[in-house]
This record gives structure tokens, sequence and C-alpha cells, in this order.
């Protein structure tokens, strides 16, 4: 896009405009990351964080000690599966839901969406708790309603995360929901109809002509249910009460913040930090080529 | 219209918006159950009966709630924190999308996945640190330990969606805008600023949630002094082992989760067609 106003003032205007984002990021995101990654290859415990004992270079020593750990193995393992459930349950349930949305009057469409908004504008923290009460054994309605007696969802491993995923796919669908929502509301109508009097199917419109459609739409709002997914922290740790009966529903966020602030070793729960960032940052750079295969300008 | 078309169709639609309305029921009921549970009286609540309904609504919870720990003071601390990243986010986001989006200089695109990238970094991860970075400058223990990490982690997100926001506004407008001598400044606030309004609400909504959510920062920084302390903290305090104060934790959630659903109805028409424009540019 051709700027128009390069004649007054020089070229340091954008910058200048730039600059409180630049350096609110720079101090509180950039230098921290840098932080995060010299904590990782150092020895830095209690001892050292009080200045008791000097701190020592130590190379990918946290990162061998992490990849020899057994339970850093099943916990990485446990988290991507965990993530990955919840991104198709999420994308499945918003995308269906959208087109739900587009077939029903106007009344249903409200509740649908006001709903949706109740569950998305539910805080993390509430949420759970909320989750955690429906599914209480003693007092809670849903053990009684399916007749499960004093069945404990977190007691078991799988049960837990079972309940863990079922809040978090309750609180995140709304976004893919709406934003897909608003992506079908742009395709052409005449486009859907045409599909539909050359007798497809519902599932085979979606398949053959909205999804094609709204590729761009659905590759953000996977990327972005990838990212948050993958970092889900206060659910487990408050639903599973700080990651489940000896760790077993733990996953790389909590994990790291549990050997950071419970056992104050800081350089191992730095080096899992480092460990979610490679992920991550692999994720986004796939998005990102992605992006530029279809030529689109940033 | 085609009558056969129509004899197909109706039954379809009914059906369809059935299931709309059942799902938006099943949706609903955990934010019913949480205020329900807040009105009931502690022998309902704690009944293996469970009924969906009470007929002795009672404010026994809530007032627990408010006797304990000063959970005034929580809602106050939480409310600056939210308002006030929200404010400062707004604003600083505003001037960054504008730079990035009507600008042509060395590194933007650069920049665009810095932001990009940025967005994606494990806040989490950044605890400890952020607690050291916080303990250096004597922040600890103070509301801005939260305020100042919320505000870096809410920006590439916001500026990503002003982008688009800002990118809509026509560059003809810029040009009529000088040629009738408005100043850079004035263009920015006075006509841009407006314009763009509809995007900040969106994005406001995401910082806010995030700051109002948040839990791990306040119970990382906010280590000694709990009358610096946030909402979520408060909540966790009707947690005891084996038995839980489900009274106050339904109450305490209400009081929690009230705020954010009254800032999403009144944004709500924004909101949607806001993520509308972020994801059709």
């Amino acid at each position: 896009m051709a700027t128009t106003t390069g004649r007054r003032t020089g070229a340091w205007t954008p910058w200048l405009y730039l600059a409180p984002a630049l350096l609110l990021l720079g101090g509180l995101l950039v230098y921290p990351v840098y932080q995060l990654g010299l904590i990782s290859f150092l020895e830095y415990t209690q001892a050292q964080v009080s200045g008791g004992e000097p701190t020592t270079f130590q190379g990918l020593g946290n990162y061998a000690t992490l990849f020899a750990d057994e339970q850093f193995r099943q916990v990485l393992l446990a988290t991507v599966l965990f993530a990955a459930a919840c991104v198709v349950s999420t994308l499945a349930v918003g995308c269906a839901l959208a087109v739900l949305l587009t077939r029903v009057r106007a009344l249903p469409r409200l509740a649908l969406m006001l709903a949706a908004l109740g569950a998305w504008a539910t805080p993390a923290v509430t949420g759970s708790t909320v989750w955690m009460f429906l599914f209480d054994p003693d007092f809670g309605p849903v053990n009684r309603v399916f007749g499960l007696g004093d069945f404990s969802w977190t007691y078991g491993r799988y049960s837990a995360f079972a309940l863990v995923l079922l809040e978090v796919v309750w609180c995140s669908f709304p976004f893919v929901m709406v934003t897909v929502y608003a992506g079908i509301r742009a395709v052409p109508p005449e486009v859907v109809e045409a599909a539909a009097l050359d007798g497809a199917s519902q599932w085979r419109i979606w398949r053959s002509v909205l999804a094609p459609m709204l590729r761009p739409i659905l590759l953000v709002v996977t990327v972005q249910s990838v990212i948050w997914d993958f970092k889900v922290f206060t659910q487990i740790y408050v639903m599973t009460n700080g990651g489940g009966i000896a760790g077993q529903n733990l996953v790389l966020n909590v994990y790291a913040y549990q050997k950071a602030f419970a056992s104050s070793q800081y350089s191992l729960g730095s080096a899992i930090g480092v460990v979610m960032l490679l992920i991550l940052l692999a994720v986004t750079l796939g998005y990102l080529r992605i992006l530029r295969r279809r030529g689109e300008e940033l | 219209m085609n009558p056969v078309r129509v004899r197909v169709r109706r039954p379809w639609r009914l059906a369809a918006e059935a299931s709309a309305l059942l799902i938006a029921l099943v949706v609903a009921f955990p934010l019913y159950w949480m205020v329900l549970g807040a009105f009931k009286p502690a022998g309902e609540i704690e009944s293996t009966e469970p009924r969906p309904w009470t007929l002795a609504p009672s404010l026994d919870s809530f007032r627990r709630v408010f006797q304990q720990e000063e959970f005034g003071r929580y809602f106050v601390n939480s409310l600056i924190v939210a308002g006030t990243v929200v404010v400062i986010s707004a604003l600083v986001a505003f001037l960054a999308a504008t730079a990035v989006t009507r600008f042509r200089f060395r590194f933007r695109t650069t920049l665009l996945i810095m932001f990009l990238v940025a967005q994606m970094v494990p806040v989490e991860a950044l605890t400890i640190p952020l607690f050291f970075l916080m303990r250096d400058f004597g922040q600890l223990n103070t509301l801005g330990s939260l305020i100042l990490p919320h505000l870096a982690f809410s920006l590439p997100f916001a500026v990503w969606i002003l982008r688009g926001f800002v990118k809509a506004v026509p560059e003809a407008l810029e040009e009529a805008a000088y040629i009738d001598g408005a100043s850079r400044t004035r263009f920015l606030w006075q006509i841009l600023f407006p314009l763009v309004f509809p995007g900040l609400v969106a994005t406001s909504v995401f910082s806010f949630i995030s700051t109002w959510n948040d839990f791990l920062f306040a119970k990382s920084f906010i280590i000694s002094d709990t009358s610096q302390s946030t909402l979520p903290m408060a909540l966790l305090v009707f947690f005891k082992p084996d038995e839980n104060d489900w009274g106050g934790i339904m109450a305490a959630s209400t009081v929690m989760t009230i705020p954010v659903l009254v800032f999403f109805v009144l944004v709500q028409r924004r909101l949607v067609s806001g993520l509308g424009g972020a994801v059709k540019d």
C-alpha cells in the first residue's frame, strides 16, 4: 500500500508511533525470553537466588536432565495429545454450530449466540470451579442425572483429562463459532443456494463449498486454538489441584511452574519453558509459510 | 419459491432450531448452575439430591464471601488492573497498528512477523524471568507487577487485529484531511481513532478477559502483601481439602463473572463485527 504522507515529517514518524509498543514488548517480553533462555543454561536454584552460591554455567546440562527424566517425557506426550484433542473438539463443535447458526431464524440464533458469549466471557478460574461443582461426586448434578453414583472424575487420569477437556471446549468453542459464522455470512448466499439446488447435502456443502472458501479463517482459528490449548494452565491447575494425583494430569505449563516455584528448580522450569517456546515457534513458522505460499501480503 | 423445496426444508429447519435451542440451554447451564448455587441455602447445596431450582434463595453465601479476606478490596484491585491494561494497551496498540499499516519503512514486515510470533510466547513460561525482573525493580507485591506484563502480552494480538481496521479506512480520507489542512496528529486522533473504535472494542475484550482472568501472575508476584491480591486468589480461599465451601465458591465465582458478562453484553455487537472485520482483511 503506497503511503501518501512522506512529505513534511521524516521517516521517523512510524517509529515514533511504534515506540511505546516496542518499549513495552522489549522490556517485558523480549528481555524475559532472553532471560528465560539464559537461566535454562545455568544452575539456578534457591541457593543462587538468595546469593548463597555462585551461578554456574551448565551448557545443555539442564536439557539433558529433562530428557532423561521419564516424567518429563510423559508430560510432553500428554500435553501434545491433550492439546490436539482440545483443538479438534473445539474446531468440530465451533464449526458445526456456526453452520447451524446460518440455518435457523433470529430467535434461536440469538439464544445460542448469547449462551456462547456467556461461556466465552466466563473467566477460566470460575469456569473451572463451576465445572468441578457440576461433576462433583457428592453434590454435582451430572453424576445424579447419568446415574454414576459417587464416581470421582478427578481420581482417574483419563476421566480428569476428559473433564478438563470439556471445560476447555466449553469456553473456547465460542471464539471459533463466532469467527466462522462471521466468515460464512461473508460468503455470497447464491453460491450455497446453487449447491443446495444441485442436491448437495449439508456435509457436502460444508466440505466442498464453505470450507475451501473459509480456509483463511479456519487457518486463523486453528492456529489460535493450537496456541491457546497448548498453553492451558488455569484449568489444569484448579480442576486437578495442581496437576492431579501424583502429577498424572500435568501438562508442560503446570509442570514448569511446579518445578520452578514449588521445588525452586528455576533452571529446569526455564528449560521446560524453552521447549514449549520452540514447539509453538514451529507452529507459528508453519503458519507463516502457508501464508507466504498463498502469496498474502502482511 | 418452489413449493416442493419449502416442504422438504421446513421440518429440517424446525429440527435445526430445536437443536439450537437445546444446545443453547446446555451451554448456558453451567452459568445457571453457578448463579443458582450462589443463592441456594447451605442445606440445599450440600445435598446429594441436587435440584435445578431453589424455593428459599438466600444471600448467606454472598455475605460469607464479602466478609472474608477483604473480598471487596480484591475486586477493586482486579478492576484497577484490568481497567488500566485495557485503556493503555488500546492506545498503544492503536498507534502501533497505524504505524505498520499507514507507513512503509524498513523492517515493517519483520515487525509484523514479530508481533505474530510474540502472540505464541507462552506467557506462563515467562513467569520465572518476570519474577526476577519484578523483584529487581521492587515491583513484587504491587499492582504494577500485574499491570505491566499484561500490557505487554495483550499488545501483539491487539495490533494484529487492529491492523485490519486501520487498513479499512480509505487512504483518500487521509489525503482529504491533509488537503483541508489537518495536521497528522489531528487526523490520527479526530478522524482515524473514532473510525477504528469498533476494532478497539474487540481487542479490549481480549485484553480485559486475559487480565481479569489472570491467576498465575497474581499467585506468583503477590506473595506476601495480600492487600494487593486480585479476585482469582480470593476464590481459592474457599477451597479446602475435602471440605470445599461450594456455596462460597459459587457466590465468589458469580461476583467475578458478572463484570465480564456485563462488559460482553455491552460490546457484543461490535465484537462480532470486529472479529468479522479482522478475519476478512
